[in-house]
């Protein structure tokens, strides 16, 4: 994985406006690089994954731009279990840590979401001390 | 009056709206992230908030005025309200936001329709509120005071 320094590069998804501005300011507050995308389709696209093929496919794509991916669970088109899935399958991709938001605390959303891989699950509304919990997990796992 | 009193009332004013419920924690999460590199944060964010939630319930009234309501519609609007008004802790709109999902799980109009008029109510209350709280730091600054947050 890309050596981030102090600035680990966070790709953070959410289809609600007001949601993507405050974790954007929560992890710029917590020395992030940050990009956002509104929905599934967009962060793929950044990321470099192309959604219409099965296997891996951009050539484009060798290494993965993001440390880490956060995303909200429950979001039109595809959710973020779905997003989830997509960069668990790539082989670029699979070893970028995922976490999950959600407004909602539902035990097998959260199992579900951790059995396909994912990080860590949080509970909406962040707050600035769950972003530097993040960080630090972040951090522990680069070493 | 000076800065010394305006700074006072706006801590009043600030105080009373935790106390009677309008916002919660979560908007002091909102004030810890304005700074001199982020000066208008809480302006910038809130009035994101205005306008979604404008848009929102204007989408409300369409959906539950017509013949075969969408549950799935409507409760899906309620859910990014609730969200947003939680991110700002806008917390008497969130808490009518959850009391109007169960109406759509339930499939209920009649449920559904007083809720909307709650959450338009609410909703103006704090978006006055919080207009005047705005309207009180800006007197803060004009009148040679630093930045209250």
């Amino acid at each position: 994985m890309a050596d981030y320094g102090d600035e680990p590069h966070v790709l953070a998804v959410d289809d609600n406006l007001v949601d993507r501005k405050m974790i954007e300011a929560l992890l710029k507050n917590s020395s992030c690089k940050v990009t956002t995308a509104e929905n599934g389709m967009r962060a793929l696209e950044y990321l470099g994954i192309r959604d219409d093929q099965p296997g891996e496919s951009s050539a484009s794509a060798t290494t993965s731009k993001v440390n880490l991916i956060i995303t909200d669970y429950c979001m039109p088109g595809m959710t973020g279990f779905e997003l989830l899935k997509k960069v668990k399958g790539s082989s670029f991709l699979k070893e970028v840590p995922v976490v999950i938001m959600s407004s909602e605390n539902v035990p097998t959303r959260i199992n579900k979401c951790l059995a396909e891989g994912a990080q860590m699950f949080m509970l909406k509304p962040l707050k600035a001390s769950d972003v530097k919990k993040l960080r630090c997990h972040l951090m522990n796992c680069r070493t | 009056m000076d800065v010394a009193q305006l700074k006072r009332q706006l801590f009043e004013y600030t105080t009373l709206l935790f106390h009677e419920g309008f916002l919660d924690e979560q908007f002091t999460q909102l004030q810890q992230l304005q700074d001199e590199n982020n000066p208008d944060f809480v302006v910038e964010v809130v009035s994101l908030f205005f306008d979604d939630s404008e848009r929102l319930l204007n989408e409300l009234a369409k959906a539950l005025d017509q013949q075969n309501t969408d549950f799935k519609k409507v409760d899906a609007h309620v859910h990014q309200l609730k969200g947003s008004s939680s991110s700002i802790g806008a917390q008497r709109v969130q808490r009518v936001c959850i009391t109007f999902r169960n109406y759509c799980q339930d499939k209920n109009v009649e449920g559904c329709l007083k809720c909307l008029q709650q959450v338009k109510h609410e909703y103006s209350l704090v978006k006055n509120k919080l207009e005047t709280l705005f309207t009180l730091e800006k007197q803060i600054l004009a009148a040679g005071g630093s930045a209250p947050m």
